[in-house]
C-alpha cells in the first residue's frame, strides 16, 4: 500500500488553525530557525482517515481474531475501560497540577484511582505496597532489580549475581544485566521447571536475587517454588516474581505468600488493558515490607482525613523511574477491570484460563509432540519436531494458521523447546472458538504429512505473502526518503 | 460473567474431556500450603455502576482551569479525526507485530512514524518508540556509553530536572561519573564550563532545546567541541518547536530524543506518553527498541517487518542493547496521524502561533510592575518570569481564580523561588492571556 507521504499533494490540508489573535513580533530570530520545513504529508482529513482505516484492515487484533499468543495473555478488553479513560477529568489532567499549591485538591479523583489500584494489586499478589510508576513489564523488571540493588546496598551486602532459569523471558536477563548484575542461567529439568540441584550448585552469597516466572513460560507450576524461595533467603538473596503469567493463579496462589519479595505485573496482560499494537502497557512493581522504603518517588498516600496526597520525602527511595505516576490511562483501565470483575470474577479468570488451555492441550497432544505431558496452567507448549521430519517448521504452521483467520501461537519460545509453539487461549474465549482452532491445527498436522509444500508456501489467503526479513536486516530501509 | 464466554455446561463438558469432575483439580500442582492467605477484594460491579462511580472520580478533578502549565508537557489542540483513527480496535487490540503478514497496518504506520520523526528532527534513523521522553534520554545516554566505552556523562542543567533525576536513578548502581553544569547567566548552556568538562573520558554531552527555562539555543558549537573530544552529543527536543526551530540534524547532534506527548496525546495525568529517538545512521545497530523496515514479499510486493532484531532482548538476552519489549506503539500511531493531519504547513503554523502568543504573553506580563523576564535569551512558547514574590504562593492564588499559571522553579533550582515557568500553546486566546495578566497583577 502507498505510504501517507506518497499520497501527499502540495496545498492539501487536514486541519485549519485559528488566525493569530495577538500582535506579536517575530519572537525567534532567523539564525535559530530551521532552513527547510519538515517534509510532512499534505493530505485532507478524509484521505488521512481513509488511509489508516484501510491500514487497520491489514491487522489482526483481539476484536477481530482469536489471538492465542503464548505469554502475552491476549484476552478481550472490556470497552468501558476505553470510555472511562476518555472522561475529560482524566484525559486532560496535567500531571504537574498536584505538585502546585492548591493543585492537590483538584486532582483527588485521579490520585484516588492510583491509590485504590495500588491497594487492590497489593491484595491480589500478597505484597505490602506497589509503585505504579513503571511504564511496561520490562520497565517494571528494571525497577524491581534496582530496588533489590538498593536493598543490598543499604545492608552493606556485596552481591553481584542474579539467577534466572533458561526458560525465562528475554527481558529478565536483559533487565538484570542493565541494572549492573551478572546473569547466571540455570537449566530446566525433565519436568520443565528449574532444576533444583543445578540451582543449588550456583546459589551462594553472591546471589542478589532469583528471578522467576511462576507458572513458567512452559505454563508449568514449579512444585519446588517454596523450597527455592527459602534457600534463596537463607543465603541473603531476594526473590523476584515476573508477573507475566499471573493470569493463571489469580485467587489460587499469591506470589507474596510463596515468599517472593518483589513482583512486577503486566496490566496489559492480566488486567484487561489492550496492548495497543505493542504498547502502551504498564508494569507496576510490588514489594514486601522490608523493601518499601526504596520504592520510587512519588507515592500516593491516603491521609487520616480521607484525602489523597503525593509523598516526595522518601530519603531511601531509588528516585524517579518515570516522570510522574506511571501510565495513568492504563492504570485507570486496570482499575475499571478489577471493579468490574471483583473477587469472584478474578478467580473465574484463572479457572477458565487454565481450563481452556488444558482442553486445547488434551485435544492437540496426539497430533503434535508435547514435550512436557502434564497438567498445564494458562498456557502450554507444543513442538513441531514431528512435522519437522517432513520439512515443516513451527514457522510454516504459524503462517498456515493465518489462512484460517487465527493469530498464531508464540513460536520459537521458550528457547528450550525445539520448534516451540506456545499457546495461550485466555479465559475470554468460547469452547466453539477453541474447537475451531483445534480443528485447524489438526488439519494442518494432516497437511504436514500429505502436502508439506502447502504449509511452506503459506499464507495463501492474505493480500501479502511471506516477507523477506533477511534483506530487511541486511539493507535496512527504515524511512521514506521521497 | 460477560467477559467469559463459556457457561457452566461448557465447563462441565470440557472438564469431562480431561477426565476431571471439578475445576479445582486443575490447580492440583499448587500445594495446599501455598493457597492464598487472603484474597479480600470487593464483589464485581455492573458496567453501569462502574461508569457512574468512575464519573464521580473524574468529576473530582479539575477540567476547567486555563492552562499555562508546561514544563515539557503541553495542552495542545488535538484534531477529532485522530481519535477516530486510534480508536480502531484493529490497532489497539493487537500485540507487538511479530507476525508481519497480519500486522501490516501497525507495521506500515510505524514505518511512517519513523519517517515523520526523521524529517522533523532532520536525523537519519528513528526507532518505533520508547516509553517517554525521560527514558528515551536514559537510553540515549546508555547508548553513548556503549559506543564510546567511556564512563563520564556531562549534563547541562537546562535539561529538565525531572529527566535529570531519572538519569541519576537509573545509573545509581552503575559506575558512571555524572557532571551537571549550571546554565550561564543568560539561561543558556554555559559554553566555557561545559568545554572544560569535555575530555577523553566523556562519553556524551546531554543538552535540551528549548531548555527547561524556555531558552532557545543553537548548540552547533558545543556539538563541535564534543566531537573533538570524541564524545557524542544528545539533544532532548520538543517536537512542536521543530515546526520552526533549528533541528538536531542541523546542529550536528548524534542522538536526538524527546517527549512526543505534544503530538496528539492528551495530558492524561502523566501517561501514556511517547519517547522518541533518532540517531545518525552509523549508530542504528546500537539503538534500543523496535525498528520497522521496508522489504518485499515473495511476489515482490512492498511490505514491512520488525527488523535488526538481533539487538533486542528476545534474541540477545543479557547482551541486548536494552531490556525494552513493550513500547508505546499506539502513541506513536497518534503522533504520525497528528503530523499527517496537521501537515507540513500546519506544523509551522502551530509553532508560529505558539511562539507569537508566548511573545505576546511575556510582553503583556512584563508590563506589570515588578514582573520581568528572567533571561534575555530568545524563547519559543515557554519562558521564565521573575516575580516580586514567592512564585509558588502566587501560582496557588491564581489556581483559586481558575488559572493554572505555570510552574514554580524554586522546586528544582536554588535561588529561583520567585521565578515561574509559563507555557503558551496555540489553544490560548488573547482573552485568556489578558485575563492571566489582569489576575496576576491583582494578586501581586
Amino acid at each position: 500500500m502507498k505510504l501517507i507521504f506518497e499520497k501527499s499533494v502540495a496545498g492539501r490540508r487536514g486541519v485549519r488553525l485559528p488566525k493569530c489573535d495577538v500582535l506579536a513580533e517575530l519572537a525567534v530570530p532567523e539564525e535559530l530557525k530551521r532552513k527547510q520545513p519538515p517534509d510532512l504529508p499534505e493530505v485532507s482529513e478524509l484521505e488521512t482517515v481513509r488511509h489508516w482505516t484501510e491500514l487497520s484492515r491489514h491487522n489482526f487484533g483481539v476484536d477481530t481474531n482469536f489471538y492465542p499468543l503464548g505469554s502475552c495473555t491476549m484476552k478481550y478488553n472490556p470497552k468501558i475501560g476505553e470510555e472511562v479513560a476518555k472522561y475529560q477529568g482524566f484525559s486532560s489532567l496535567h500531571p504537574l497540577l498536584p505538585q502546585l499549591r492548591q493543585g492537590g485538591v483538584l486532582t483527588q479523583g485521579a490520585l484516588q484511582v492510583i491509590y485504590e489500584t495500588e491497594r487492590l494489586l497489593s491484595e491480589i499478589t500478597g505484597m505490602a505496597e506497589f509503585t505504579m510508576q513503571p511504564l511496561a513489564g520490562a520497565h517494571g523488571e528494571l525497577t524491581g532489580i534496582m530496588l533489590i540493588a538498593a536493598y543490598h546496598k543499604s545492608k552493606g551486602n556485596r552481591k553481584t549475581k542474579v539467577i534466572i532459569p533458561d526458560s525465562a523471558h528475554g527481558t529478565n536477563p536483559a533487565s538484570a544485566a542493565i541494572a549492573g548484575y551478572e546473569v547466571v542461567s540455570v537449566p530446566s529439568n525433565n519436568n520443565g521447571v528449574m532444576d533444583f540441584n543445578e540451582f543449588e550448585k550456583v546459589l551462594n552469597e553472591e546471589v542478589a536475587a532469583v528471578m522467576l516466572t511462576c507458572p513458567n513460560t512452559l505454563g508449568l507450576f514449579n512444585p519446588d517454588i517454596k523450597k527455592i524461595a527459602d534457600r534463596t533467603h537463607q543465603v541473603g538473596g531476594l526473590m523476584y516474581y515476573d508477573g507475566a503469567n499471573l493470569n493463571a493463579i489469580l485467587g489460587k496462589c499469591r506470589p507474596g505468600d510463596i515468599g517472593f519479595d518483589v513482583v512486577h505485573l503486566n496490566l496489559h496482560k492480566t488486567f484487561g488493558t489492550p496492548h495497543g499494537g505493542g504498547g502502551p502497557g504498564a508494569g507496576p512493581v510490588g514489594v514486601k515490607e522490608h523493601l518499601k522504603e526504596f520504592l520510587p518517588i512519588s507515592l500516593v498516600v491516603k491521609r487520616p482525613d480521607g484525602t489523597y496526597a503525593l509523598e516526595y520525602d522518601r530519603p531511601k527511595s531509588i528516585g524517579y523511574v518515570a516522570p510522574f505516576y506511571g501510565n495513568f490511562g492504563v492504570i485507570l483501565k486496570c482499575y475499571v477491570y478489577i471493579l468490574l470483575l471483583g473477587r469472584e470474577g478474578l478467580i473465574r479468570v484463572a479457572e477458565n484460563a487454565v481450563l481452556n488451555a488444558n482442553y486445547m492441550m488434551e485435544k492437540l497432544k496426539s497430533y503434535y509432540h508435547l514435550p512436557y505431558d502434564r497438567r498445564c496452567m494458562h498456557e502450554f507448549v507444543l513442538s513441531a519436531k514431528r512435522q519437522k521430519e517432513k520439512g515443516v517448521k513451527a514457522l510454516d504452521i504459524a503462517k498456515r494458521l493465518l489462512d484460517f483467520g487465527f493469530h498464531p501461537p508464540t513460536i520459537y519460545f521458550p528457547l528450550i523447546v525445539e520448534e516451540a509453539m506456545m499457546i495461550e487461549p485466555t479465559e475470554t474465549e468460547s469452547r466453539e472458538t477453541l474447537d475451531k482452532f483445534i480443528e485447524a491445527m489438526i488439519q494442518i498436522a494432516g497437511e504436514a504429512e500429505q502436502e508439506p509444500q502447502r504449509l511452506k508456501d503459506a499464507p495463501h489467503n492474505l493480500d501479502i505473502s511471506r516477507l523477506d526479513e533477511v534483506t530487511a536486516a541486511r539493507e535496512p530501509n527504515l524511512r521514506w526518503k521521497g | 460473567m460477560p467477559y467469559i464466554s463459556n457457561t457452566d455446561e461448557d465447563r462441565v463438558r470440557m472438564l469431562a474431556e480431561l477426565g476431571l469432575t471439578s475445576k479445582e483439580e486443575l490447580f492440583d500442582d499448587i500445594p495446599a500450603d501455598l493457597r492464598p492467605f487472603s484474597f479480600n477484594l470487593p464483589p464485581g460491579l455492573s458496567e453501569l455502576e462502574v461508569r457512574r462511580f468512575t464519573q464521580t472520580l473524574a468529576d473530582k478533578n479539575a477540567t476547567d482551569l486555563i492552562c499555562f502549565l508546561g514544563g515539557g508537557f503541553y495542552d495542545h489542540f488535538v484534531p477529532a479525526a485522530l481519535e477516530t483513527i486510534i480508536s480502531r480496535s484493529e490497532f489497539y487490540t493487537a500485540y507487538t507485530p511479530y507476525q508481519p503478514e497480519i500486522s501490516q497496518g501497525t507495521l506500515q504506520a510505524m514505518y511512517e512514524y519513523q519517517s515523520a520523526i526523521c524529517t522533523l528532527t532532520e536525523m537519519e534513523a528513528a526507532n518505533a518508540s520508547l516509553y517517554d521522553g525521560g527514558t528515551a534520554l536514559y537510553e540515549a545516554m546508555m547508548m553513548a556509553v556503549r559506543i564510546t566505552k567511556r564512563r563520564k556523562v556531562v549534563v547541562d542543567e537546562g535539561v529538565s530536572p525531572i529527566y535529570r533525576k531519572m538519569l541519576h536513578c537509573y545509573t545509581s548502581n552503575l559506575d558512571l561519573e555524572f557532571i551537571e553544569v549550571p546554565v550561564a547567566r543568560d539561561g543558556r548552556a554555559d559554553r566555557q564550563a561545559i568545554k572544560t568538562q569535555l575530555d577523553k573520558n566523556t562519553s556524551c554531552l546531554i543538552l535540551q532545546n528549548p531548555n527547561f527555562f524556555g531558552c532557545v539555543d543553537d548548540v552547533t558549537d558545543l556539538a563541535k567541541s564534543a566531537h573533538k573530544s570524541g564524545s557524542l552529543v544528545i539533544l532532548s527536543t520538543y517536537p512542536i518547536s521543530l515546526g520552526i526551530l533549528k533541528t538536531p540534524g542541523e546542529m550536528q547532534v548524534d542522538i536526538a530524543t524527546g517527549e512526543g506527548q505534544s503530538l496528539g496525546l492528551g495530558l492524561s495525568f502523566g501517561g501514556p506518553y511517547l519517547g522518541f529517538m533518532t540517531v545518525r545512521s552509523k549508530y542504528i545497530r546500537q539503538m534500543p527498541g523496535r525498528i520497522v523496515g521496508e522489504t518485499i514479499d515473495k511476489n515482490g510486493q512492498r511490505g514491512f517487518v520488525l527488523t535488526l532484531q538481533t539487538r533486542e532482548q528476545h534474541i540477545r538476552r543479557e547482551k541486548a542493547t536494552s531490556n525494552i519489549c513493550s513500547n508505546e506503539a499506539l502513541c506513536a500511531l497518534s503522533a504520525i496521524v497528528y503530523l499527517s493531519l496537521i501537515g507540513k504547513e500546519g506544523l509551522k503554523e502551530v509553532a508560529e502561533l505558539c511562539s507569537a502568543k508566548a511573545d505576546y504573553t511575556l510582553k503583556r506580563l512584563s508590563e506589570i510592575p515588578g514582573v520581568k523576564a528572567r533571561f534575555p535569551t530568545p524563547i519559543f512558547n515557554e519562558f521564565t518570569l521573575e516575580l516580586p514574590k514567592d512564585a509558588g504562593d502566587i501560582i496557588g492564588q491564581l489556581i483559586e481564580k481558575g488559572i493554572m499559571a505555570g510552574f514554580p522553579l524554586g522546586c528544582y533550582y536554588k535561588n529561583m523561588e520567585k521565578c515561574m515557568l509559563i507555557a503558551v500553546t496555540e489553544k490560548r486566546t488573547k482573552e485568556e492571556i489578558d485575563l492571566l495578566a489582569e489576575t496576576l497583577e491583582a494578586v501581586l
